[in-house]
């Protein structure tokens, strides 16, 4: 008996045999995903700046901007009351916080009420940030099991739309991309915030260092 | 419960059933009208749409035709990143390699990411029969499988269930599967949402062995997605020690960048949101971060069948968005469960029969019937599938098929209407005009029977005016003076957007 996975591909040949790509280029319905212009990038980053905050406001996370200055201010008045874990290299000094060294398990997390995050990438269109999760923004459990998310976005970190962001990303690094707090409608389609993910997710907004 | 819908009556039996049950309608329309309108708004912000359908069409067809290539770069890449590959050719191998590995790791139980493709195998019955229970984690997943009941819903299965009997069930049946519901629980979305996430914490925290399908699968880095909402699948792609994810093959794509032009496609069509929530990635494994083993299972299951099907085989580059469902005048009025399918609605009329084979199964012979041919689900269509046309072609492969075992070879009064079809529809100037004998036909088919046909419908009166040529003459209706000639969502609907 040959093995499911000759067979798969034996199947797929003969199911192609007299089909080639080509043929899809010579089909008038189909374009090159390189043909769709990219979306006009403005003349200035402001505008792409108050898109990303305006966007993810929509989606009914908190959002503040602020200078670097104020950042440890901003951090402490968005935590709630309880422990809070912090990747190993946020870069900013949050008293009182656990530093993630990896030890920490699922159950150990949901003991935890916050968690400080920087991110990768923020997508003004869609209100989206991307963590990659590097050393400031830790491995992908503290920013998942935690209940309040704080994310700080750099403005220099914020492209206009997905196919900019996909581009900077780097697949060899999990990724989670995320639209404001943990929603669903599975319930007559009342939208409803929080299930499973943080229920509460403040984004700071600073500018370039 | 069974996910196959074993023993399911042919779609116009079911479907009038479904027709009967006031409550099932209100929901159905409640939730299609909501969703259709909510995708409407979110996809004309988007100014070259139109490009963007096109380029999603395009790279999904360009991956099929170079399926094998891409199928074996998959395979490499993946390998490459950490991840074990299997192949399975039917949903019985793939569940089998799904509980070896399971049982490899003495998992009594697994945690699963809303997947329509292992509800497609069965994999939760399987899991049952080798002593596996296999918990759904999606809210509406939950409900459903809490009720014991089928999903009715690419996107919201539990559409038919309203906030009184999700109580009922989540009282009924929690305690029985781990948290019970609090006794105060009330019908509030909110509090029975809060109960959802106490009830399935605990399992998320002690689950070992984490189950998803993928909703692209980049061959050029090993990379396979998963598009959610609630969190659930963030926790079950990243709290378990081992990940097994089934993906059919048809979810590949060829690269990175591909995934640009999806991403924006995806959530506009299926939520109606700008980007969902959330959405995950990964290339096999990362060290230190999540599960440390990561199996996929290429899945077939039919699809090579499909794509030997010329016409069909557009139906594989379906994202799952569910769009073609809520516009659907079919689907609207009866429901997913009618389909006898995990795959409802415009796209379930066309993928069961290419996935499964026509000729052997009436319920499966009866679902390129269940339309109207309107064309809407063609037009919100993300990746363009021309769901009208697939389904022409199908009845007749049906037809053929039935013709084929009997020993006459007469074909059946809807044969040849189909073929009639075919042919009218494929162009606007044929369509006119017969549109203008539309009188004729309708006559002609009052007269000698066409029974079966319209036992489930009625047959209309001919308009006095088609739809096109009251479209014409009254400017699409802004001509208030001349839009009560005829009802354009009157008889000639069946037609109305075939090939405007
Ligand atoms: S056929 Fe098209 S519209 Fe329907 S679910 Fe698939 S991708 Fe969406």
């Amino acid at each position: 008996m040959t093995d499911a996975r000759t067979e798969i591909l034996a199947r797929v040949r003969e199911a192609l045999a007299g089909s080639t790509v080509e043929s899809a280029e010579a089909h008038p319905e189909t374009g090159r995903a390189s043909e769709v212009e990219p979306v006009e990038t403005p003349p200035s980053h402001a505008p792409v700046v108050d898109l990303f905050a305006e966007r993810v406001a929509d989606y009914r996370a908190v959002v503040e901007r602020c200078s670097a200055a104020e950042l440890a201010d901003r951090i402490a008045a968005a935590l709630p009351e309880g422990p809070v874990v912090v990747p190993p290299g946020l870069g900013i000094d949050v008293p009182g916080a656990v530093v993630d060294d990896g030890t920490l398990t699922a159950a150990d997390l949901d003991r935890i009420a916050a968690v400080v995050t920087a991110a990768r990438v923020g997508i003004a269109e869609t209100g989206t940030i991307v963590l990659d999760h590097g050393l400031d923004q830790g491995r992908r459990a503290i920013s998942l099991v935690p209940d309040t998310h704080v994310c700080i976005v750099r403005e220099d970190q914020i492209v206009p739309d997905v196919p900019d962001a996909v581009a900077l990303l780097d697949p060899t690094h999990p990724l989670t991309w995320i639209s404001g707090p943990s929603a669903t409608s599975d319930i007559e389609l009342d939208r409803v915030e929080g299930v499973h993910g943080p229920r509460t997710l403040h984004v700071l907004i600073t500018p370039a260092e | 419960m069974s996910a196959t819908f074993v023993g399911m009556p042919a779609f116009p039996t079911a479907a009038r059933e479904a027709l009967a049950d006031s409550q099932l309608r209100h929901n159905l329309a409640h939730a299609t009208g909501t969703i259709r309108a909510k995708r409407a708004k979110v996809v004309e912000e988007v100014p070259d749409w139109e490009e963007l359908r096109l380029a999603g069409a395009a790279l999904k067809e360009r991956a099929l035709l170079d399926l094998d290539a891409q199928l074996v770069r998959l395979e490499e890449t993946l390998t490459a990143n950490g991840a074990t590959v299997h192949w399975a050719r039917d949903a019985a191998e793939a569940n089998a390699i799904v509980a070896t590995i399971a049982k490899q790791h003495a998992a009594e139980e697994v945690v699963k990411v809303k997947s329509m493709v292992t509800q497609e195998i069965g994999l939760n019955e399987a899991l049952a029969e080798e002593g596996i229970a296999a918990w759904e984690t999606d809210l509406a997943e939950l409900i459903v499988q809490l009720g014991d009941d089928l999903p009715s819903h690419i996107l919201v299965p539990a559409i038919h269930r309203n906030r009184a009997e999700i109580r009922e069930i989540f009282l009924r049946k929690m305690a029985a599967a781990g948290r019970p519901a609090p006794a105060d629980l009330t019908d509030e979305p909110a509090v029975l949402a809060a109960a959802a996430r106490e009830h399935l914490r605990e399992k998320f925290l002690r689950a070992k062995v984490g189950i998803s399908g993928a909703n692209f699968a980049v061959a050029e880095t090993g990379t396979l997605v998963v598009v959610e909402s609630e969190g659930n699948g963030r926790m079950c792609l990243t709290l378990p020690e081992v990940l097994v994810s089934v993906v059919g093959i048809e979810k590949v794509v060829a690269q990175w960048d591909d995934l640009g032009p999806m991403l924006r496609l995806l959530p506009r069509s299926s939520t109606g949101e700008r980007m969902n929530p959330y959405t995950s990635m990964w290339s096999g494994i990362s060290p230190g971060d999540g599960p440390q083993e990561v199996h996929v299972v290429l899945l077939d299951n039919g699809r090579t069948r499909a794509l030997a099907d010329e016409v069909g085989r557009q139906a594989l580059r379906c994202i799952r968005c569910s769009a073609c469902l809520n516009v659907c005048p079919v689907y609207e009025r009866t429901g997913g469960h009618a389909y006898g399918s995990v795959y409802p609605g415009p796209i379930g009329a066309i993928l069961n029969p290419l996935l499964r084979g026509v000729g052997h199964d009436d319920q499966i012979d009866s679902l390129p019937y269940a339309s109207s041919l309107c064309g809407a689900c063609f037009e919100v269509c993300p990746v363009r599938i021309d769901i009208p046309s697939v389904l022409v072609d199908q009845r007749a492969q049906v037809v053929d098929a039935h013709r084929a075992v009997s020993w006459r070879s007469v074909p059946k009064p809807e044969a040849a209407a189909m073929k009639g079809a075919a042919y009218v529809l494929g162009r606007s100037r044929r369509l006119s005009l017969v549109e203008r004998l539309t009188g004729l036909g309708v006559g002609l088919a009052r007269r000698f029977g066409l029974t079966a046909w319209t036992g489930a419908r009625d047959l209309p009166e001919a308009p006095a005016e088609s739809f096109r040529a009251w479209w014409e003459r009254t400017d699409g209706g802004r001509d208030a003076s001349g839009n009560d000639a005829v009802d354009p969502a009157g008889p000639d609907e069946d037609l109305r957007k075939g090939d405007l």
